[in-house]
């Protein structure tokens, strides 16, 4: 399947950079008209994906996050984020709610959040190579929503 | 700064205004600390009505007062909840530790 359309943004890992991320997630799939509440769950998720890269994937250094989302004429959007950070040894254990690398002010719920909050999650990581999050999420379009 | 403390009748109130987000999450945190030492509190009260957005560095931000209260032997208290942040509460647990008092705040949405 073709997206309709497609955007890619690559910032560096600085914190002050997680809102800027999940606000230009959120306008460029607002050409959907997502619901508040759908929109809100893409911000919540990508917000989860881009802390974790700079929490995580490049804990000790600043590297690049890589963003891009895709369009689909079926209303789904797929979001990647991609880091070229220190990889994920166990992916099983890190989605695992509660479960934490990140010190007492960490929820460990990144993953779960993501999860619940998009219909599809993968993972993917090489140690000492980087993590790829691919989140997919179905928009209903306006016209059936409103029947 | 995105963060408001009030004092009176030994409970404090933060005020939080704006994004709590990992990168925001430090100083709120810093601020409504320095204030409970200041202040030694009976309750903490933590007011949402001006939150725009959270994610789970925030219920990393609850779960620590949460900690630091008790340790004082104190209360912690959830008011004014956007129906975002209360979805995001109960997907962490939260709720169980009975510190939501929803004044006035929509229900929580249940997904299916």
């Amino acid at each position: 399947m073709k997206p309709v359309n497609e955007m890619k943004i690559e910032f560096v890992s600085r914190s002050s950079n997680e809102s800027f991320a999940r606000a230009t997630v959120a306008a460029f799939v607002s050409q959907l008209d997502p619901t508040i509440s759908e929109l809100a769950d893409i911000k919540t998720a990508v917000s989860e994906a881009v802390t974790n890269c700079i929490v995580h994937a490049y804990k000790n250094s600043i590297g690049t996050i890589y963003i891009s989302v895709q369009i689909f004429d079926t209303g789904r959007i797929t979001i990647k984020i991609r880091d070229k950070g220190v990889g994920i040894p166990n992916i099983k254990k890190a989605m695992e709610p509660l479960f934490t690398t990140g010190g007492d002010e960490r929820a460990g719920l990144g993953f779960a959040v993501m999860q619940s909050f998009m219909d599809k999650i993968k993972v993917t990581s090489k140690i000492d190579k980087g993590t790829t999050v691919t989140l997919e999420k179905d928009i209903i379009p306006r016209v059936l929503r409103n029947g | 700064m995105n963060i408001k403390t009030e004092f009176s009748d030994k409970t404090l109130t933060a005020i939080i205004e704006g994004d709590i987000d990992h990168h925001t999450a430090k100083g709120i945190r810093e601020t409504i600390d320095l204030a409970v030492e200041e202040k030694n509190p009976s309750a903490l009260t933590l007011d949402f009505g001006n939150v725009q957005f959270m994610d789970s560095s925030g219920i990393g931000l609850i779960m620590g007062r949460y900690r630091l209260m008790k340790l004082l032997n104190g209360n912690l208290e959830l008011v004014n909840l956007p129906e975002h942040i209360n979805r995001l509460i109960s997907l962490s647990g939260l709720f169980s530790l009975d510190i939501i008092k929803n004044k006035g705040c929509e229900q929580i949405e249940t997904r299916e």
